[in-house]
């Protein structure tokens, strides 16, 4: 069953094509890789999909729960509404706030009391909170940063910066998670780990996954489908094993030694 | 954990009570002559104004310039309802009737201004002021550049004090709640919040008009205590004396504002017997604490009980040290 489906994708920035005619399929509950040299486009189809930027043409459609929801031309606050989150690529946490604020900030969606009950302090304003509490204090626990819940994000290790980076974008409660090179600047002890947490969130949260990457012993790894894009164009779609067999694919960007991988 | 919190309030309630009687007995006994009074009210208006535009510009991070222009439109609208309807009633209905106005000025030009950042809403907020003054300056019911003279008194210490304390209260209370996080969000970075799911124009129209609205109430206060009001009082050098309070006392402090508004106001009054360089030192003494300390008096933290028990185990520590020495 499709989640996502992109169609025909342009973005052109005045006279440079960025992304050309790009097309996708995600399906429900899969894991599925989008990989590329630098400046493939890579993330500017992701800026597309969670309303950055508009795309020029094309259409991006979302299917949950039995309805299909238009997002090209949405704001990125609606988008993330419907169920679609992301991480970015350079790390943008608040980084003056605490673990527990970045976190409680992502729920803010779905708070249920007016700004005079936040004025005034109400009892449902306390109720609320503390509920946003409890909640927050859980998902920081699944990967392990809620005894650092008082600390700024910006005092975080640089790996934790990037788990707090997930954590925020599942408390969005999102149905498809978008997540841009995560194990960037990670040593290979801490990329393994970062593969088994992905792996883990997919299953316990029951996720749609589309994921950035250069690490190619993640991508290979976990994803069961790989996009390869190229100068804005998708040159290969298929399994791992069919993309590392692909000789464009080789010749574009995995280089030629990977033949003997 | 829940009766803690509850003793905190029962202080902090204590806390106002108790300031507003020592000032309100001080003053039945004649204790306080009419210029610490006009002090004390230039404080409390002063930090009224520089809360609520440290909710603009220190919580939320819309740099603006137009906070005189919304105390404009407070103080105007008091002022005219006063002389018409000279009672405690109208004093009341002037405030809050200008309050809205003010508001209602924001939400208007804060949903299309609210789209630039930076320096450009800071030049569209202070354009926005100098409309509003060169408006007051030309209409036939503010009585030009002469200005309005208020012949009743009707602000005294205890509305000074319940709509300082109240303002306080309020905005503290907005910025701790899932609603105010979403403006520091905001702050923090735009892009990255909206991503988050934050309606970030709703929240910074949300701040903004908000902020006006205090604003106006600061201006009423203003026009019902000083009984004189005219266009050039709420020029660009009102704005800016503001936003001075705000940066001097942090950025994103509540307590900072607070305390910048009465150290200002205290300076300002004790230069007062030095005419010629009273500006001079007031400027200096700007400049130097800029230097030393470029985050403001509180940086972004709040003042806390906690942080007095801490200066006071330093203090004990020196005290023991002097004992010891003889």
């Amino acid at each position: 069953m499709s989640i996502l489906a992109v169609n025909k994708l342009t973005k052109s920035f005045g006279g440079l094509t960025a992304v050309s005619n790009v097309s996708m399929e995600l399906n429900h509950g899969e894991l599925v890789g989008l990989i590329g040299p630098n400046g493939a486009g890579k993330t500017t189809v992701f800026n597309m999909l969670t309303g950055i930027y508009v795309p020029s043409s094309g259409d991006i459609t979302l299917s949950l729960r039995g309805k299909n929801i238009r997002l090209n031309g949405k704001k990125p606050n609606k988008i993330c509404k419907e169920g679609v989150a992301r991480t970015f690529q350079n790390i943008r946490l608040f980084k003056d706030l605490t673990v527990l604020d970045n976190v409680r900030i992502s729920m803010h969606k779905n708070i249920r009391y007016g700004l005079l009950h936040g004025m005034f302090h109400s009892k449902l304003h306390s109720v609320e909170e503390k509920k946003l509490l409890d909640k927050s204090v859980e998902l920081l626990s699944i990967l392990k940063l809620d005894h650092k819940k008082d600390e700024l994000a910006k005092n975080l290790p640089y790996g934790e910066q990037r788990h707090l980076e997930i954590v925020r974008a599942l408390a969005t409660e999102p149905s498809l998670l978008l997540l841009d090179e995560p194990a960037a600047g990670m040593n290979p002890a801490e990329t393994a780990k970062l593969t088994e947490i992905i792996g883990w969130i997919r299953k316990n949260f029951d996720l749609t996954i589309l994921l950035i990457e250069h690490d190619m012993s993640v991508v290979m790894r976990i994803c069961e489908r790989i996009y390869v894009l190229d100068y804005g164009i998708v040159i290969a779609e298929g399994s791992p094993d069919e993309i590392k067999a692909n000789e464009r694919v080789i010749k574009a960007y995995l280089g030629e030694d990977m033949r003997n991988a | 954990m829940k009766k803690l919190t509850e003793i905190k309030g029962i202080k902090k309630f204590v806390a106002l009570l108790l300031t507003f009687v020592i000032v309100q007995l001080l003053l039945s006994f004649n204790i306080l002559n009419d210029y610490i009074m006009a002090t004390i009210a230039t404080i409390c208006i002063n930090i009224i104004l520089a809360v609520s535009l440290n909710l603009i510009t220190g919580f939320t991070g819309q740099f603006s310039l137009g906070h005189a222009g919304f105390m404009s439109i407070g103080a105007y609208t008091c002022a005219i309802i006063i002389m018409r309807y000279p009672s405690l009633p109208g004093f009341i209905i002037g405030l809050f009737l200008g309050a809205i106005l003010a508001a209602l000025l924001g939400f208007v030009v804060g949903l299309p201004t609210l789209r630039l950042r930076g320096d450009y809403l800071a030049i569209a907020t202070l354009g926005l002021a100098e409309i509003i003054r060169i408006i007051f300056l030309n209409l036939e019911i503010t009585n030009g550049a002469a200005g309005l003279f208020i012949e009743v008194q009707y602000t005294n210490w205890l509305w000074l004090f319940i709509f300082t304390a109240g303002t306080v209260i309020l905005i503290t209370n907005f910025i701790n709640s899932s609603h105010g996080r979403a403006c520091i969000s905001i702050r923090e970075d735009e892009i990255a919040a909206e991503a988050m799911g934050i309606n970030t124009t709703k929240y910074k129209v949300v701040a903004f008009v908000f902020g006006a609205f205090c604003a106006g109430i600061a201006g009423a206060l203003y026009s019902s205590y000083f009984y004189y009001i005219k266009p050039d009082l709420f020029g660009f050098l009102k704005s800016i004396d503001i936003l001075v309070i705000v940066v001097l006392g942090g950025l994103g402090s509540i307590s900072g504002s607070i305390l910048a508004a009465f150290v200002l106001a205290v300076i300002s009054s004790l230069l007062q017997s030095f005419p010629e360089v009273r500006m001079v030192i007031y400027s200096v003494l700007l400049i130097v604490i800029m230097l030393f300390r470029p985050q403001g008096i509180m940086g972004s933290k709040e003042l806390s009980l906690s942080m007095f028990n801490k200066l006071g185990s330093i203090g004990s520590i020196f005290g023991r040290r002097n004992g010891g020495g003889r």
